[in-house]
């Protein structure tokens, strides 16, 4: 890593020239974001929409937990997946701490809350205008969470990169349960930190300019879906 | 289209719908009610009354989407195939075709035979060049025609319509009275509320009058609309009940 004088130059040539330390860095990134993303979505998606379709004792207990769970500090939801998985914890003997695996489940703990409350709220909408066709129709309950998962996919798009948005972003979470091992746990934001407080500027730099970049890109896909679906679906 | 011809004895075979002391309230305060009430045969009854006298509520507790406060709704012989449509058509996010194969999935229609007998309905309602549309981007009239598509689709006894013309143009609305008029000569009982006194005129058999949440009268149109049994029946043709 050549310092010159401005980082802000050498972490643009980093990123121009594909710099492999930079491209690993980014790729384990998407990895784990992505994978806590796919799962989070599977397992979120169908509970909002349950939550949003059925009436049940503790409905809203869940509801509240879901909603306060929305803003859990990350770093303590990777200290919750630290003690769980450490040696002595109770799922310790699978080795997964520092490893991407632990960071997935730390992110799929931030993320799930997130996609679930977002998706109730959404479905539940789209329930309210929906309802006295669908039960004209004759739809059984069970049958209205896939038409209504469907319909409402637009903006459930945007609920899920919403969910990215923030896997990809924090770094209390990975950072305690992966522990910024080089090569096999270092992501961009823990990568960031490590960077600045050793003085390597430019590297830290070219990593934020592509975590920026990227929250970009996913904020701007999120813009164009729902405007897209708004002008062709009304 | 063979779809017209229906078994001769089917009209008579509709399960008659009956009213008994049904009364709706919300917060304490009676919105509908206690009324009696009995629709048989393949009639066309129009809904009458103005703005909160509960046609809609009644519409609702005869499809079953409202459950009476008090009294009860009951099919003399069991529920039969009922469809509704309502004023402002609700609509799949998908296109025009999709959300008649909806339609044929949910009552058990065989995959192979959705998309025929949907295309069929989007041609009987004038609307098969649309089927890839959206929807919702449908204009209102189009919307509310590919609602009555829906709804002949699922081949319904009795066919429920909240003033289905109320924010339409005037070629819409004679497609919507056009196609009441199919559903009915299909052996369809057609219970519709309407504001509009001349569509009244030219739809009904018999004339239910609604006035504050009460059955003012249950008349045969002929007899309606020459000479209303009621004071409020007369000042309703007058114009001059009060709103």
């Amino acid at each position: 890593m050549t310092t010159s004088d401005n980082p802000f130059t050498t972490a643009l040539a980093l990123i121009a020239g594909m710099d492999p330390v930079l491209l690993g860095i980014v790729a384990l990134s998407l990895q784990v974001s992505l994978t806590a993303v796919l799962i989070a979505s599977l397992l979120a998606l169908p509970l909002g929409a349950a939550l949003a379709l059925w009436r049940f004792p503790g409905r809203g207990v869940i509801i509240v937990t879901l909603n306060a769970l929305m803003g859990l500090p990350p770093v303590v939801a990777g200290l919750t997946v630290y003690l769980l998985l450490s040696r002595a914890g109770p799922l310790g003997q699978f080795g997964l701490l520092f490893t991407p695996t632990a960071m997935v489940i730390a992110q799929v703990i931030l993320i799930l809350p997130i996609i679930a409350a977002l998706t109730r709220q959404q479905i539940e909408e789209l329930h309210g205008e929906y309802h006295d066709q669908l039960r004209s129709l004759g739809v059984s309950r069970p049958r209205m969470m896939p038409t209504l998962l469907w319909d409402a996919r637009f903006s459930l798009l945007t609920v899920v990169l919403a969910g990215f948005g923030r896997a990809s972003a924090e770094v209390g979470a990975v950072m305690i349960v992966g522990g910024n091992i080089d090569g096999v746990t270092r992501v961009m934001t823990t990568a960031i930190v490590l960077e600045t407080s050793k003085g390597n500027l430019p590297l830290a730099l070219g990593l934020g300019l592509v975590l920026l970049g990227l929250v970009l890109l996913v904020n701007a896909v999120a813009h164009l879906v729902g405007e897209t679906a708004r002008r062709r679906l009304g | 289209m063979n779809d017209l011809r229906l078994p001769a004895t089917a009209a008579s075979e509709i399960p008659p719908l009956t009213f008994e002391a049904v009364a709706v309230s919300h917060r304490g305060q009676r919105l509908l009610g206690p009324l009696d009430l009995r629709l048989a045969g393949c009639r066309r009854t129009l809904v009458m009354g103005p703005n909160g006298a509960g046609k809609s509520l009644l519409l609702r507790l005869a499809h079953g989407l409202l459950a009476p406060g008090a009294g009860r709704v009951r099919w003399e012989g069991g529920a039969p195939r009922q469809a509704m449509v309502f004023q402002r058509p609700v609509l799949l996010r998908r296109t025009a075709l999709e959300n008649l194969t909806y339609a044929l999935a949910v009552d058990g229609t065989p995959r192979g035979q959705r998309r025929p007998r949907a295309r069929e309905a989007l041609e009987r309602f004038g609307l098969a060049a649309l089927e890839k549309r959206p929807a919702r981007v449908l204009s209102g009239g189009e919307q509310q025609r590919l609602a009555l598509a829906r709804a002949w689709l699922t081949r319904p006894e009795a066919l429920f319509l909240d003033e289905p013309t109320a924010a339409l143009d005037p070629a819409a609305i004679r497609a919507v009275e056009a196609a009441v008029l199919d559903f009915h000569r299909r052996g369809t009982r057609v219970v519709m509320t309407t504001h509009d006194l001349n569509q009244a005129r030219r739809l009904a058999d018999d004339v239910v009058l609604l006035f504050g949440g009460r059955l003012i009268e249950h008349t045969p149109a002929e007899r309606f609309f020459a000479q209303p049994r009621t004071p409020e029946g007369q000042a309703f043709l007058r114009g001059e009940l009060v709103w």
